[in-house]
C-alpha cells in the first residue's frame, strides 16, 4: 500500500517535473518567435508608409534629418554597405590568419604548445566588444593616420571603416581559427599516413588533403565568422562613424546597421514615430540575414560531421 | 654519408628540396600568423593599461559619473551590473539546465527535438542588439515595464540562454551512462535519477558554463543600451524597479567624449571590467581542473 502511493506520488512528481523540463525547452522556440513576431510588428507600422522596395534598395539613408527639399529617405543599402564593408575587412584579416592558425595548431603543434596556445587566443574572443572599440578609435586609427594612406586622394578620418574593419578582424580570428581548427582534427588520422607514406611533405599533406578533406567545416567558419561581423554592435558604432554613406572607400566614415540602431536607441525619437520604427525594420533586416548565415554555417557544420 | 643519402634523394626526386623549402616557408607564415594574433592581443592590453591605470582609483569605484573627469567615478555603473548579473543568473540557471535535461534525458529523437536543436545554435549567433530590440519591444513597449532593471535582465536572460543549455547538455552528456543504469537498478524512478545523480555530477560542469555565460553577459553593451537608454546615472539602483546603467555603457559613455580625460576614464573602466572577466574566468577554469581531477580518481 505504502509502496504503491510512494510510487504514484513519484510518477506525478515525475510527470510535472517532465513537463517543467519541455517547457523550459520550448521557451527557445518561444524566443525566436518573439524576435520574429516584435519587430515584424514594430516595423509594421513603418512598412505600411514606406513600401519595402524602397526600404531594401534605396541608395539615401536619411530618416532623422531632411534633405535641401525637406523630404527624408528611407533607403537601407547605405547602412547594408556599410556592414558589408567593415565585415569584409574583418574577413579579410581574420579569414588567412585564422584558416593559417587553424593549420599550424591542427598540424604541427605539439598538444602541449596548443593547449597553451589555444586559450590565450580564446582570450581574444571574450574581450568585450565596447574595449575593441576604444582600442580602434584610440590607437588603430591614429597609428593608421600616421601611414600616408591617400588611395583615393584623401586622409583617414577618425572614424572610418578600416581600422573598425582591422580590429574586428582581430576579434573573429580565435572563432575562424578554432572550429576551422575543429574541423581539421575530426580529419582520420588514416588519411594523413597515406598521404605521408606516398612521400607528401607535411604542407602538402595539410594542403591537399586535411585542408580539403575539412573543407565544409572551414567554410562553415568563414560563413559563422562573417556573421559575427555583421552583427557586431558596439565596435562600429565607436570607431566607424555615424554618417550613413553608400560607399565603399574604406577611408570614409560610414554607419552600420547595428550602429544606427544604437544611435536611434540613444536619441530622442519619440517612441510609435516612424523614425523610431526604422529601428526595427532594420533590426528585422539585420535578424534575417545572419539567420541565412547561421543556417547555412550549422548545416555545412552537421553535412561534414556525417561524413566520418 | 648523409651528403651522400641526400644526394640519392635528390636524384630520385629532384624537387624535394624546393617542396621541403616551400613546407619551411608556410611553417614560417603559420607561425607568424599566430605572432599577430598574440601581437594584437598584447598591444590591446598595453594600450590599456599605459591610458586608464593613472585613473583607477578607490573613488573611481565608489564615485558617481561626472562632468568632472578628475572625480568622475562608475559607482552606478558598477551597481547596474551587479543587479543584471545577479537577476539575470536567476533566471538563466533554472531554465536553461531545465532545457539542458529535457533534451538529454528525455526528449524523443524525432524532428520536433531536431527544431529545437538547431533552433538553439541558431539562437547563439543572433547578433546582441536584435536581443536588445527584442526586448524593447517586448518587456518595454508591451509589457510597458519602462527601461528598469527586470526588463534589462530579462533580456540579458534570453541572450546567454543559449550558452547555458549548451554547456549544460556537455556536462549532463559526460555523466556516465552506468551511473544512470545503477540507479534504475536500485529502483529509482527516472525523475530521481535525474535529480539525485545526473544533476548533482553534471554541477561542475554547469557552473563552469553558467560562469562563461554571465561573463559574455557582462560586458554586453548592444542590447543594454537599447534598454536603458538613459546613459547618466548618478543614483544607485536600490530595486529591480529602477532605471540603471551597466558598466559597459559607461565605458561607451566615457569613449564617446571627446574631451580631454574621458578617453582615461573609459580605459580605467575597463580595467575594472577585464579585471571582473579574468577573475570570472580563473574560477570557471578552477572548477574544471577540480573535476578533471575528480574523474581520473
Amino acid at each position: 500500500m505504502r509502496l504503491t502511493q510512494n510510487r504514484r506520488k513519484g510518477s506525478l512528481v515525475g510527470s510535472l517535473a517532465y513537463w517543467l523540463f519541455a517547457a523550459c525547452a520550448i521557451l527557445s522556440i518561444v524566443t525566436t518567435f518573439g524576435i520574429v513576431v516584435s519587430l515584424l510588428s514594430q516595423s509594421l507600422g513603418f512598412f505600411k508608409e514606406i513600401p519595402i522596395w524602397d526600404f531594401l534598395f534605396g541608395t539615401n539613408w536619411s530618416p532623422i534629418l531632411k534633405d535641401a527639399e525637406g523630404n527624408r529617405h528611407y533607403g537601407v543599402l547605405p547602412l547594408v554597405a556599410g556592414t558589408i564593408l567593415v565585415a569584409t575587412i574583418a574577413a579579410a584579416v581574420a579569414i588567412p590568419i585564422g584558416l593559417a592558425i587553424a593549420i599550424f595548431l591542427a598540424e604541427y603543434a605539439h598538444d602541449k604548445v596548443r593547449k597553451t596556445i589555444k586559450p590565450v587566443l580564446e582570450v581574444l574572443a571574450g574581450i568585450p566588444t565596447v574595449v575593441y572599440g576604444y582600442f580602434a578609435l584610440t590607437f588603430v586609427t591614429p597609428q593608421l593616420q600616421k601611414i600616408p594612406l591617400k588611395i583615393f586622394q584623401e586622409d583617414l578620418l577618425v572614424f572610418n571603416a578600416l581600422s573598425a574593419g582591422l580590429v574586428m578582424g582581430l576579434m573573429i580570428i580565435p572563432m575562424v581559427s578554432s572550429l576551422s581548427e575543429d574541423a581539421m582534427m575530426a580529419v582520420p588520422r588514416s588519411l594523413r599516413y597515406a598521404a605521408y607514406a606516398l612521400g607528401a611533405t607535411r604542407l602538402e599533406v595539410a594542403r591537399k588533403v586535411v585542408v580539403p578533406a575539412a573543407f565544409s567545416g572551414i567554410v562553415a567558419s568563414f560563413i559563422l565568422g562573417f556573421s559575427r561581423a555583421i552583427g557586431e554592435t558596439m565596435l562600429v558604432t565607436i570607431a566607424a562613424g555615424a554618417t550613413p554613406r553608400f560607399t565603399f572607400n574604406p577611408l570614409e566614415s560610414i554607419q552600420a546597421m547595428t550602429a544606427y540602431i544604437v544611435q536611434l536607441a540613444l536619441g530622442e525619437a519619440p517612441h510609435g514615430s516612424l523614425e523610431y520604427n526604422t529601428i526595427f525594420a532594420v533590426g528585422l533586416l539585420l535578424f534575417f540575414m545572419t539567420l541565412g548565415m547561421n543556417v547555412a554555417g550549422h548545416f555545412l557544420v552537421r553535412r561534414f560531421r556525417e561524413e566520418y | 654519408m648523409r651528403a651522400e643519402s641526400s644526394n640519392i634523394t635528390s636524384k630520385l626526386n629532384p624537387r624535394l628540396v624546393l617542396r621541403k623549402r616551400i613546407g619551411a616557408l608556410a611553417y614560417t607564415v603559420f607561425v607568424l600568423s599566430i605572432a599577430v594574433g598574440l601581437a594584437g592581443l598584447l598591444v590591446l592590453l598595453t594600450q590599456v593599461l599605459l591610458q586608464g591605470l593613472p585613473w583607477v582609483s578607490w573613488h573611481f569605484l565608489t564615485d558617481y559619473p561626472s562632468r568632472f573627469p578628475e572625480i568622475a567615478g562608475m559607482r552606478s555603473a558598477i551597481f547596474g551590473s551587479i543587479w543584471i548579473m545577479g537577476l539575470t543568473f536567476i533566471f538563466t540557471v533554472p531554465v536553461g539546465v531545465g532545457a539542458a535535461i529535457y533534451l538529454e534525458e528525455y526528449a524523443p529523437k524525432n524532428w520536433f527535438t531536431r527544431i529545437i536543436e538547431i533552433n538553439i545554435s541558431n539562437l547563439a549567433g543572433v547578433p546582441s542588439i536584435v536581443y536588445g530590440l527584442l526586448g524593447l519591444a517586448l518587456f518595454v513597449e508591451i509589457l510597458q515595464m519602462g527601461r528598469i532593471i527586470v526588463a534589462g535582465a530579462l533580456t540579458m536572460s534570453l541572450l546567454v540562454m543559449p550558452i547555458v543549455i549548451i554547456a549544460s547538455r556537455e556536462a549532463i552528456k559526460a555523466v556516465p551512462q552506468t551511473y544512470r543504469e545503477a540507479s534504475y537498478g536500485l529502483g529509482a524512478t527516472k525523475f530521481q535519477t535525474v535529480k539525485e545523480i545526473v544533476v548533482p555530477h553534471a554541477t561542475p560542469g554547469i557552473m563552469t558554463g553558467t560562469i562563461l555565460a554571465m561573463s559574455r553577459a557582462i560586458g554586453e553593451a548592444a542590447p543594454m543600451v537599447a534598454i536603458s537608454a538613459l546613459v547618466y546615472i548618478t543614483f544607485s539602483p536600490s530595486s529591480p524597479l529602477d532605471q540603471f546603467t551597466v558598466m559597459p555603457i559607461q565605458i561607451f559613455n566615457w569613449v564617446a567624449d571627446p574631451r580631454p580625460g574621458f578617453r582615461g576614464l573609459a580605459a580605467a573602466g575597463i580595467i575594472i571590467l577585464l579585471v571582473i572577466l579574468l577573475t570570472m574566468n580563473t574560477v570557471a577554469i578552477y572548477v574544471r581542473n577540480k573535476t578533471q581531477k575528480r574523474s581520473e580518481e
